[in-house]
């Protein structure tokens, strides 16, 4: 037997019959189906099973029906087409309805043809490396576009937007200051627990505080802060910039005759090289807090031989290390961003793109130069 | 015409805020016609349409779409009367990371499950067809597309379940003159084939004169008269006259009154 299927619409007069196929079967010549009723999207599973069941030659019969949609029309059309089916009883309506779909039967493929296996994995490889040497090129090109905005600058030093730099002052270093120095706190803390933990098994639990200082200050305190800035800053540099393309504001700086090296890129470098350091030496210092109430508290080793013994045990290079790394590392991070923002092109999807890239790069590069100065270092002898 | 209407809005506010931007408004729309609704910016045409669309609650009134009442609807009774509708948003609002034949699976999905997947397929190539699209858009994302291919793709996905009503905002802002008449003339047909009811948004004249069968006018946070373009003009309204006699008003009334013959 046909499946019968009720249809769920309540359109129109408010009086859909049940619409239902049924088969014929005449004599020898094929079979005949006849719907009535709505044959709309809500049946159209049903009546294409029912029609793909029937044997050839196939005559439709639609003369009871009195609503079809354009995907009723459409599976009719089908049968029609590929099987020579003959359609009888069709109203004007439904003749046009199903003259429309027809002029509309163009093939139209879903997704993008990709290709398959190696070549695929070859090409993905092929343009990621394209894209990799694109990116160093053009970093190394807005690196030398943003040298010689520093000569203009210097060559005419009323250009100067010392406005500009003390506001991103504001935004890259003092309301970081929050975040990074809880930050800081915690990583003292955890440092000093880890150590303790260890060295407890030598009965050395002293040594904690040789741990705390030297690595908190030689490499933790700068890194975790540049870590902290490039995705607070570095990121919302790339965000800004990118938006300013989109809307075009960046090509009406240009014709005004603003260059947005000047205006954009400049002062958020400036402000990124003199507030990293700082930020660095504000985190080493409340590392520093951290791991100081951690011993006093669980190793009991009193606040005043704390400070003592990190006299006695940090030497100044690895102050100097920490200190030096520090404004490498907010250019890098200002780079990035600045670079990223200024590729973005076309849409918004593009910002938040060029927005993770732009962290991503700058971290990435921060902890290559981190091993790197480590290397350098180490091997001019301060250990 | 006397079958009820299609959109029944009643006493309708809406403000945000201090800033009342609908008090008091009623509209009908009526069975297959095609309604543009006129207002000058910031008169709250978009606001009325996510109203009646139930992306915006208002702060009072009734709102009627194809026979139910749509406000505070449940979920599941307001998906059913979804279903019978297609909107097509200012700039397509197409889902950036289908491509355009995806997109206009969507829908399809959603209601009709159980389709199997080339019957799916075979009905979006068609309704891409039938929204006047290359075969060749239907693999490409949104991100490929020109501003006029972006719209037409966003009535393709409009129309995935053959709406008796659509809603359209502002489909031909950003168009180039030739692409504007072409889709005007895309509704057109769609609109006579299709047997659907239109609720269009528009700045664009020539659309009003060509497709049109009312006009309502959006102003003093009501609508302030609904008519054909004639019975518009017999008002003497200030800002119906402006927007009706002033110089591009005029030039589309005289390229629609003696329509050249090609």
């Amino acid at each position: 037997m046909w499946g019968i299927s009720r249809t769920n619409s309540r359109c129109m007069a408010g009086q859909e019959q049940i619409a239902g196929g049924s088969r014929e079967t005449g004599d020898g010549a094929g079979d005949t189906y006849r719907v009535a009723g709505a044959l709309t999207i809500t049946r159209a599973a049903t009546t294409a099973r029912e029609i793909e069941a029937l044997q050839d030659p196939l005559t439709i019969d639609l003369a009871q029906i009195h609503k079809m949609d354009t995907v009723g029309a459409w599976i009719i059309y089908r049968a029609v087409r590929d099987r020579r089916a003959k359609v009888i009883g069709a109203n004007p309506e439904i003749e046009s309805l199903l003259e429309q779909v027809g002029e509309a039967d163009r093939p139209v493929l879903i997704h993008p043809e990709e290709e398959g296996g190696l070549f695929r994995v070859l090409d993905e490889l092929g343009t990621w490396m394209a894209e990799l040497g694109q990116t160093l090129v053009g970093l190394l090109g807005f690196l030398g576009a943003t040298l010689i905005g520093f000569a203009n600058l210097i060559k005419h030093p009323k250009r100067f937007r010392i406005n500009a730099i003390v506001q991103r002052f504001d935004v890259v270093g003092v309301r970081a200051l929050g975040i990074i120095g809880l930050m800081s706190f915690l990583i003292g803390v955890v440092v000093g627990q880890q150590g303790a933990v260890q060295l407890e098994q030598f009965g050395a639990e002293i040594y904690t505080i040789n741990l705390i200082g030297r690595i908190t200050v030689r490499e933790l305190g700068t890194l975790m802060t540049a870590i902290m800035v490039a995705g607070r800053s570095g990121s919302a540099f790339a965000a800004q910039i990118g938006t300013m393309k989109i809307t075009e504001e960046i090509d009406a700086m240009r014709t005004i005759g603003v260059s947005p090296i000047e205006a954009l890129v400049i002062p958020r470098l400036i402000a990124s090289v003199i507030m990293m350091p700082l930020l660095a030496f504000f985190a080493m210092m409340m590392s520093l807090l951290g791991g100081g109430i951690f011993v006093w508290l669980m190793l009991d080793i009193p606040p005043l031989t704390y400070v003592q013994r990190l006299q006695e045990v940090i030497p100044m290079t690895d102050f100097y290390i920490g200190i030096i790394k520090a404004p490498v590392f907010g250019f890098i991070i200002a780079l990035a961003g600045c670079f990223q923002g200024m590729l973005v092109q076309g849409n918004s999807e593009e910002v938040g793109m060029r927005t993770t890239n732009a962290v991503v790069q700058s971290i990435f590069l921060v902890i290559v130069l981190d091993a790197v100065f480590a290397v350098f270092f180490s091997s001019i002898g301060w250990r | 015409m006397t079958a009820p209407p299609i959109i029944k809005v009643r006493g309708l506010r809406n403000s945000f805020g201090e800033q009342v931007i609908h008090d008091d408004l009623d509209l009908e729309v009526c069975r297959r016609e095609i309604l543009g609704v006129v207002g000058g910016s910031g008169t709250g045409k978009s606001v009325l349409m996510r109203s009646i669309i139930g992306l915006q609650k208002p702060d009072a009134g009734e709102i009627e779409v194809l026979g139910e009442d749509m406000i505070d609807r449940s979920e599941d009774e307001a998906k059913n009367i979804r279903r019978r509708w297609g909107i097509l948003f200012q700039n397509g609002a197409l889902f950036s990371t289908l491509t355009v034949a995806e997109n206009v699976e969507v829908p399809i999905h959603e209601y009709f499950p159980y389709l199997v997947p080339p019957l799916i397929d075979e009905i979006a190539s068609f309704k891409i067809a039938m929204s006047g699209l290359e075969p060749e858009a239907g693999p490409k994302y949104p991100s490929e597309l020109s501003g006029g291919m972006r719209k037409r793709a966003g009535l393709a996905r409009a129309l995935a379940l053959d709406p008796e009503l659509l809603f359209l905002d502002e489909p031909t802002a950003g168009l180039d003159p030739i692409a504007a008449a072409a889709f005007d003339e895309l509704i057109k047909s769609l609109h006579g084939r299709l047997e659907l009811t239109v609720f269009l948004i528009t700045h664009d004249l020539d659309t009003l004169y060509t497709i049109c069968d009312r006009v309502a006018v959006l102003a003093d946070k009501k609508v302030i008269a609904v008519g054909t373009i004639p019975e518009l003009l017999s008002l003497d309204h200030p800002w119906i006259q402006e927007y009706f006699n002033g110089p591009r008003g005029r030039s589309a009334a005289i390229s629609h009154k003696e329509p050249v013959e090609a």
